[in-house]
């Protein structure tokens, strides 16, 4: 409950500041319009298709996820936060936030996708439901203790992506070949290996973030 | 009276190689204000945010008590109030939705008789709808107070509570930190004297830098 009160918060000062919501809007109807004016009328195969899906939620994810932390430590509201919730209340509650940021965008970038790439037609729906979700889920806590941690430092906009590249690459990659059976009819027992990777991702992700969080939140 | 006791026992700081104090012990056992002392950069609001659990020591253990039972970390900033002139507000929200917030987030149910008591002792309470982004600094730091006492804690720190207050602001805190301290512990981290004042046992920094 106490970290679904902080979700609420930042829900609430999200809501009031727009600080992430605007920027990840503006990141993907500028990244997408990129992509489509530079391939013009030809038609590109799903391979590059499923690459240019992941790259854009990469980027999206970097330009906008980091705000929750960045945006309490540039605010001073840190120390509030360290005095009415214990580290564990705070990680949970950032987390449920990004977890909800990251659906709302990727799912928007998902229908932005289909209407608007020939190649983007998913053959099995459930594989790229189910690679989605975990997906995202991976995407949302890498990010959360990516945020704590560059939060604090000076160089805030060019260490996030540059720390954030070498850990989320098994999960990109990863995804990107889930992406690709399910444009191309794979099923599920040919992408277990591939699930098995993102799932153990998720849950190494998630212990070692909890493990790691109170060290970070302390300065 | 209180039954909190705080311990501080061979408390050594360094931030990087630069000793900002050692061998620091003490013990409050009994309710009081008790001053932190000492010039600029000597060390006192560190201090005052290991007390509170916020940093950590370089060595040494802090260790807060609550009848006879240590408390543990992770449940420190139930029994804590803090006052500082770095501890910020969320602006976007008004003064009574930060303070709900905070109960919430507390897990407590926020107690509506005493914020609105607090409020009105801080003369706030016809503001109290206002966002705080449009309160003056003085306003701030004592809404700061309300934040800080609204969960009745049992132990009060304080770092240079008076700073940007007017005249009646500061008597309001003076008020404050007495009826605080004879009930409860109150550490109170100054340079100014009038603060001191109000503190029969007063630690000096300055008397622990080797």
């Amino acid at each position: 409950m106490k970290s679904y009160a902080l979700f609420l918060k930042d829900f609430s000062s999200e809501i009031r500041t727009r600080y992430a919501i605007n920027s990840l809007a503006m990141f993907i109807i500028v990244a997408i319009s990129v992509i489509l004016f530079s391939i013009g009328q030809e038609r590109i195969s799903p391979e590059l298709t499923a690459g240019l899906f992941w790259v854009v939620i990469f980027f999206t994810a970097m330009s906008g996820l980091s705000r929750a932390f960045v945006s309490e430590e540039e605010r001073g509201t840190s120390l509030t936060l360290q005095l009415i919730a214990s580290p564990t209340t705070v990680f949970t509650g950032k987390l449920i936030f990004n977890i909800i940021l990251v659906f709302a965008m990727n799912t928007v970038i998902a229908i932005l996708y289909a209407a608007l790439f020939e190649a983007f037609i998913i053959q099995n729906f459930s594989l790229f439901l189910l690679s989605f979700v975990l997906g995202n889920i991976g995407l949302a806590i890498s990010s959360t203790i990516i945020a704590a941690i560059i939060a604090k430092a000076g160089a805030k906009g060019t260490l996030y992506p540059v720390l954030s590249f070498p850990i989320l690459l098994p999960l990109i990659l990863t995804s990107v070949q889930l992406t690709l059976f399910s444009i191309d009819g794979t099923g599920f027992e040919k992408s277990i290996f591939e699930l098995a990777i993102v799932v153990s991702y998720d849950v190494i992700m998630l212990t070692a973030s909890y493990m790691l969080f109170d060290f970070i939140w302390k300065e | 009276m209180t039954n909190y006791t705080l311990e501080l026992s061979d408390v050594k700081k360094f931030f990087g190689r630069r000793l900002i104090f050692n061998n620091l012990n003490f013990q409050i056992k009994k309710a009081g204000v008790y001053g932190i002392s000492g010039p600029n950069g000597s060390g006192k609001s560190t201090l005052v945010k290991i007390i509170a659990g916020i940093i950590g020591t370089s060595s040494g253990k802090v260790t807060h008590n609550l009848n006879g039972k240590e408390i543990i970390p992770e449940k420190l900033h139930d029994h804590i109030g803090f006052v500082s002139p770095y501890l910020v507000l969320y602006e976007e929200f008004s003064a009574w939705e930060n303070l709900e917030l905070c109960a919430k987030i507390r897990g407590i149910n926020l107690d509506e008789q005493r914020v609105k008591y607090l409020l009105e002792k801080f003369l706030l309470l016809n503001r109290k709808d206002d966002l705080v982004k449009t309160y003056s600094s003085g306003m701030k730091q004592r809404l700061k107070f309300i934040f800080a006492l609204m969960h009745s804690p049992a132990l009060l720190i304080l770092d240079e509570p008076t700073s940007n207050l007017d005249d009646e602001g500061k008597s309001s805190v003076y008020e404050i930190i007495k009826e605080e301290g004879s009930k409860n512990i109150v550490i109170l981290a100054s340079n100014e004297n009038q603060d001191l004042s109000l503190c029969p046992e007063i630690i000096d920094l300055k008397n622990f830098k080797e």
